[in-house]
């Protein structure tokens, strides 16, 4: 175990290692392993059904899983060393770790009792314990480099859907995450307003440092921004590799028939 | 002592006899309720406002004051008008009164709930209104408020002891008398308390079974 | 709802025709029954603050406690929600002293009472909570959130103005529900009412009077709950633009 925890410049930022969930007798994912550097960027994509959102919600601890260990950064998520050996972590760890991780979601999920200014300030203030003063430079600067610098008083209502799923890339990044998670974040969009989003998460690809782990419909985009795609298929990777290689030549007969299924579709 | 099983023993049989009589009250003033929230129902659907709009009056004036001043109302206030009720007949009437109008807006929210192409088809089908309520309406309309009805059978059966207050003979006043009598309130009051937990739990699960009767019988999911 | 405006008109023009029917009569009783109402708002006020306050206990418990709080406020909601509040108020006033706790009557009516709907309200809370949107309690996750934290700042927030209206119908029963302390010899309106009775003989005026206090009364508490709500709406920036 220990050279896992000696970080090296190779060592994967996350790493699934024979990952398994089920509910009941239906499995979701079948022993997944997939490594994902650091600074990497993934785009999942696939049918639905095929386990590439329980991917995310797993490493965002909002599922259990039943078995295998997730890594990251390093060290187990889900569970702690004890004595040589990986036993289910207790509340402490899972946050120390999970705190590496941010996500946004496919219906942006805003508090909306709150402006987008305070939506982006209430993790640091509660959870890091961030002066207030502190949290809210950080928030306005973060709201002004998703082009929302002018609505920082509006709340979620008074904005449109584009708008908020920015405010949710702004909140989630004022915890300052390692490994940046993205549910379908267009899919809830009007085709107008997907643009503003992927031209933000673009920004964010070049300018900021983060591991990027993205469920997506967007073929174009995950074409031109990802490093990776890996397409899902009954709970397994079918298939993976840079976008010029999976999209131009597929190799497996699934990822053929998906992608020209989705491009009868556009 | 804290705790006198002597005693308990002596009251069991005399309180389990109020018992039947509190069971009896309840059931006939659910009856009463269910019955007269339902004309209360049905007349606040009236079109004309002369009928609808003091009904609705009523029923508001009604659920928003104590059941205690509406029986010693019934009581104590007909006789000035030359209605003598005996205490039992008067608690009945105010139970049915006050009970019914939280049935009929029960019923208000189940026939609202009835899609008005039900309503459209009857009168495609030239019935009657009386047809129109008892064939189409009213059996669609239940079901789903049985859950609400029998919450409602708990809560008056949790208040008969409101009735002790004119001295009908039924669980608390029967408690009390014992008390009085033999200077002991604790056991009396005590067994009464589990008496109406026990009750209203075992109804609590009969109503459950009744609501799933009535969905497997009228087919309706 | 707008049965309410009406109905206190008609009760209104109704009393002012027996007032003027029975001036004199009028000021023998009056006085006594404006006593008793002020006991009734007083025991109704502070039922009212218990009864808040046990239901959050009991439905935070419930929902998150760990095992033994959890039995803790199931036990204390199905027992106080099954039996009946006036056996309820009775078992304090006569059978505690015998185990030792003798309580003021007003501050026992009111302990009882608060104790009592607090038991409905634990599960009102917890269905307001239960109702605020799954994507909340991610997104709290998602931002490495303690439940505690995501309850008190998120969630809660959010359950709170679909609490008002069920309260307001809970306080409005409790309001009700003051009235049987007067089977324990408290003076409030419905004791005074009995008293006046008794000493006068205006049966009619006395108890017609006194339902219209307590519709008045009830009137008061819908008003204040939508004020709330509103209040509340217009803070949470709620609603369409």
């Amino acid at each position: 175990m220990s050279d896992r925890s000696t970080g090296t410049a190779r060592q994967p930022m996350v790493r699934f290692e024979n990952v398994t969930k089920s509910y009941g007798a239906f499995t979701v994912l079948d022993e997944l392993n997939l490594d994902i550097a650091a600074g990497e960027k993934v785009a999942i994509i696939g049918p639905s059904g095929s386990g590439k959102t329980t991917v995310l919600r797993m490493l965002m601890t909002l599922e259990t899983i039943n078995g295998g260990v997730i890594w990251v950064d390093g060290e187990p998520l889900t569970h702690v060393e004890r004595n040589g050996q990986l036993v289910p972590a207790d509340m402490r760890h899972l946050r120390r770790i999970r705190g590496k991780i941010g996500m946004v979601f496919q219906h942006f999920n805003l508090f909306p009792h709150m402006t987008a200014l305070k939506n982006c300030m209430e993790a640091p203030v509660t959870v890091l314990k961030m002066p207030k003063r502190e949290a809210e430079e950080r928030a306005r600067e973060l709201l002004a480099m998703v082009g929302l610098g002018e609505k920082l008083g509006h709340y979620p209502s008074q904005l449109s859907g584009g708008q908020q799923q920015r405010v949710a890339i702004a909140r989630a990044l004022a915890m300052r995450p390692k490994v940046m998670l993205f549910d379908e974040v267009t899919s809830a969009l009007d085709p107008e307003l997907v643009g503003e989003v992927l031209n933000v998460i673009r920004k964010l690809g070049s300018e900021l440092d983060v591991t990027m782990l993205m469920v997506t419909h967007q073929m174009g985009f995950a074409k031109e921004f990802a490093d990776r795609v890996c397409f899902f298929y009954g709970g397994k990777i079918a298939e993976q590799g840079p976008p010029a290689q999976l999209f131009g030549a597929p190799e497996n007969e699934r990822t053929r028939q998906f992608l020209s299924a989705v491009l009868e579709a556009t | 002592m804290l705790w006198d099983w002597g005693y308990t023993w002596e009251i069991l049989p005399i309180l389990a006899r109020a018992s039947l009589l509190t069971v009896q009250v309840t059931i006939l003033g659910f009856a009463l309720a269910a019955t007269f929230g339902l004309l209360l129902a049905i007349l606040r659907m009236s079109r004309s406002p002369w009928i609808a709009a003091p009904t609705a009056g009523f029923v508001e004036f009604v659920r928003s004051t104590p059941l205690l001043i509406q029986i010693a109302f019934i009581y104590f206030v007909l006789p000035g008008f030359g209605i003598t009720l005996g205490a039992m007949t008067a608690g009945l009437l105010a139970l049915g009164m006050h009970y019914g109008t939280y049935c009929s807006e029960v019923y208000r929210a189940g026939l609202a709930n009835i899609p008005r192409g039900q309503w459209e088809a009857s009168t495609a089908l030239n019935l009657s209104a009386f047809h129109t309520f008892r064939d189409v309406i009213i059996p669609q309309a239940i079901p789903p408020v049985v859950p609400a009805l029998g919450n409602y059978l708990i809560a008056l059966f949790k208040e008969t002891p409101l009735l002790s207050a004119i001295a009908v003979l039924e669980l608390m006043q029967t408690a009390k008398i014992l008390g009085s009598e033999n200077f002991r309130y604790t056991e009396p009051i005590t067994l009464v308390g589990l008496f109406f937990l026990v009750f209203s739990l075992v109804t609590a699960l009969l109503v459950r079974q009744f609501e799933r009767w009535l969905y497997r019988r009228g087919g309706l999911a | 709802m707008r049965a309410r405006p009406l109905v206190l008109c008609a009760i209104v023009s109704f009393t002012a025709g027996l007032a003027v029917a029975s001036f004199a009569g009028f000021r023998e009783f009056l006085p006594g029954l404006l006593q008793g109402a002020l006991v009734t708002v007083e025991i109704t006020l502070g039922a009212a603050v218990v009864a808040v306050i046990s239901a959050f206990l009991g439905a935070i418990g419930k929902m998150y406690g760990p095992w033994p709080v959890r039995w803790l406020a199931i036990g204390y909601i199905e027992i106080f929600r099954g039996t009946s509040a006036l056996v309820q108020l009775f078992w304090v006033f006569f059978v505690l002293p015998h185990f030792g706790l003798t309580l003021e009557p007003i501050t026992a009516a009111i302990v009882t009472l608060g104790i009592s709907f607090g038991a409905y309200g634990a599960e009102l809370v917890r269905g307001a909570i239960v109702s605020v949107q799954r994507g909340q309690w991610e997104a709290a996750t998602a931002l490495n959130m303690t439940r505690m934290t995501a309850l008190r700042r998120i969630i809660v927030p959010q359950a709170f103005i679909r609490m008002i209206p069920p309260w307001g119908n809970l306080f409005i029963e409790l309001l009700k529900a003051t009235s049987l302390v007067s089977l324990i010899t408290i003076s409030d309106l419905a004791f005074k009412a009995q008293q006046m009775n008794q000493t006068t003989f205006r049966t009619l005026e006395i108890f017609s009077i006194v339902l219209v206090f307590y519709f008045a009364l009830a009137s008061v508490i819908t008003v204040a709950m939508r004020a709330l709500e509103e209040r509340a709406a217009s803070g949470l920036a709620r609603g369409r633009h």
